[in-house]
């Protein structure tokens, strides 16, 4: 073998210093995570000063008691409720984009959330429970079926001989189309209060979050995450394409299955909590892709930190944007969103055709 | 000490893709070289020995039956390189490396690095070892693939079409080193490909695949390649040398017409 001297400025060197780099812009991220988060408590119609919430916040017993109400029972509910809800939606959608192999793939594209959604809808509307003994979470309940039904779907599809991801993908916009005429239905029939309650749901909206939703979203998303983390370089593996992930050792199926049905555990009790938000488990991941790449020791925290900061800013500009009105998120994330998704479908449009 | 196919069958629902495939042998320490025209079932013959294609029959290593291993520890031994290597993740060369290095072992961190980086040495790659997959040119991705191959350091190696995209430098070069690592790590080396005088340059064993997923000859490159046998098998005329203190050379002179293949099987 001809092995040539290692050089003292060698890759080896390199690599550490790309990890290093990558490591830094994660601490970075979470710092303006937590900034965003503060800044979310201390937005709202109550003008109170940075140092009040602060106060309130970390030692809510000295805080004069309307502050401290008013942070920990409504504003601080809903500021962690946009973190583990953008971190669950980044995080989903960056493993759904992995597994399927395609930049396009996310809860909302793969008709997950539009399944929850009628899920949500059969239960707001019709009182029909999926699930026996269930009436305090009957709507989230119902939208986790829906979602898993639909994920066991796509990946039913592809235990077929000879279909690709593509298929799958292609699979997973059919159920949204489908889900969604099954909603329209659903809305048809509606009465007027029950109507109001879908539509206002499906907009998204953080505004009904409390302790314990934050605590199941939260508890999703420790279920989940363990096992993306352990399964990192397999996952990894699957970005060089089904063959080699195979040769490399991977099971494709199985991680596939494993991974989809974790993904769709996390969009399903995001959804089932605050409704359609859309574009936030596609941009979330694209935006941490173009920062460190897909290995996923990285890949996975930065997407998942992206979302959080995203979903935090959303929730900020939802207070802000006109004064005295919290807008519905999933419209700002929507808008916000749109120019991204155009953005990114010309730019694949060059790569496959240019 | 060797790896052994006996009485191997693979279907795709009706399609009779390997047919009893038998007597096939490799041996450490040396090429062995996978001939065949297009759709002879070449790569459905390596990923069946990889365990990536489910299949019927014997495949043994070192008198251990393949199919008694689980996917990671047959991966762990055999590595099949894919033909098409389409990957554009956003891993560098580095990552991309170090990636297949973790997914066959788990030993010693700065081990695996220094691994990685002698890999990327020996095939010319390092300089290219912080760009991304998806901004190099085809024969740099191959190369990158082969370095995933050999930096796992398995007991068989089975390259499908490694040089297709190489240019004549790194094609000697590739071929070269692989003679040079065969011998080296008493590794055994199969390598399907299209190039008979390359074939039959560096390799000291072939398998000669015809239609319909049959073995039509099997053994060194001065008995399996005859004018003859390259007339029936690829329908050619061809002439083949073997000069003196000279590489051999394999001439195809002019495609005849394909006069059914002995197993009386339609063309695919």
């Amino acid at each position: 073998m001809t092995v040539t001297a290692p050089t003292t400025d060698s890759s080896i060197n390199k690599y550490l210093q790309r990890r290093r780099r990558h490591y830094w812009l994660l601490v970075v991220t979470a710092v303006l995570t937590l900034c965003s988060l503060v800044i979310d408590v201390a937005t709202g119609p109550g003008q109170y000063g940075l140092g009040d919430v602060l106060r309130a916040i970390v030692s809510p017993d000295d805080a004069p008691r309307a502050i401290a109400v008013i942070v920990w029972e409504i504003r601080l509910p809903v500021a962690l409720m946009a973190i583990t809800v953008g971190m669950s939606l980044a995080s989903a959608g960056a493993e759904m984009q992995t597994i399927l192999n395609n930049p396009l793939a996310d809860p909302f594209t793969l008709g997950i959330s539009a399944a929850a959604s009628f899920g949500a809808a059969l239960a707001i509307v019709l009182g029909v429970s999926l699930f026996p003994a269930a009436s305090e979470l009957l709507t989230t309940l119902n939208a986790f079926i829906m979602a898993m039904v639909a994920s066991l779907l796509i990946w039913l599809v592809s235990r077929l001989r000879g279909v690709s991801v593509q298929t799958m993908v292609l699979m997973g916009i059919a159920l949204m189309f489908f889900f969604n005429a099954t909603l329209g239905i659903l809305q048809y029939v509606a009465s007027a209060e029950s109507l109001q309650q879908l539509v206002f749901w499906s907009l998204g909206s953080l505004s009904r979050s409390s302790w314990s939703k934050i605590g199941i979203v939260t508890a999703a998303l420790v279920i989940t995450l363990p096992i993306f983390f352990f399964a990192g370089w397999r996952l990894t593996a699957l970005r060089m394409g089904d063959l080699q992930a195979r040769a490399l050792g991977v099971n494709v199926g199985r991680l596939r299955l494993t991974v989809l049905l974790c993904s769709s555990l996390l969009a399903a009790t995001a959804v089932a909590f605050v409704g359609i938000i859309g574009f936030i488990g596609l941009v979330g991941p694209h935006i941490a892709r173009m920062l460190v790449g897909e290995d996923q020791r990285v890949f996975l925290p930065m997407s998942a930190l992206t979302g959080a900061l995203l979903m935090s800013l959303t929730s900020i500009v939802s207070k802000t944007l006109v004064p005295g009105v919290l807008l519905p998120v999933g419209i700002i994330t929507a808008l916000i969103g749109l120019p991204f998704f155009i953005s990114l479908i010309l730019k694949s449009r060059r790569e496959v055709w240019g | 000490m060797s790896l052994a196919v006996e009485s191997l069958s693979v279907r795709f629902g009706r399609t009779r893709i390997l047919d009893n495939v038998s007597g096939l042998i490799a041996s450490p320490g040396e090429l062995t070289a996978l001939i065949g025209p297009n759709g002879a079932g070449k790569s459905t013959l390596l990923k069946s020995i990889a365990g990536i294609e489910k299949s019927t029959g014997h495949i043994s290593l070192d008198e251990t039956a393949l199919n008694t291993l689980d996917i990671a520890q047959r991966a762990g031994r055999i590595y099949y390189l894919p033909q098409d290597i389409t990957s554009r993740a956003a891993l560098s060369v580095f990552e991309a490396v170090l990636l297949a290095r973790r997914t066959a072992h788990r030993s010693d961190r700065q081990q695996d690095l220094q691994r990685v980086q002698r890999t990327l040495q020996t095939l010319e790659l390092d300089q290219y070892a912080e760009r991304d997959l998806g901004q190099l040119s085809g024969g740099q991705r191959q190369r990158v693939a082969i370095a995933q191959a050999v930096v796992r350091e398995p007991r068989v190696l089975m390259l499908d079409e490694p040089t297709s995209a190489l240019d004549l430098h790194h094609q000697l070069q590739v071929l070269e080193w692989l003679v040079a690592l065969a011998q080296e790590q008493q590794m055994i080396i199969v390598i399907a490909i299209h190039d008979l005088s390359l074939a039959a340059r560096f390799s000291r064993h072939m398998w000669l695949m015809g239609a319909g997923g049959v073995v039509r000859a099997t053994g060194a490159p001065e008995e399996v390649l005859t004018e003859e046998r390259l007339r029936e098998v690829y329908a050619i005329k061809a002439h083949v040398e073997w000069p003196e203190g000279e590489p051999p050379r394999v001439t195809p002179l002019a495609a005849t017409r394909q006069l059914g293949t002995p197993t009386g099987q339609q063309d695919f």
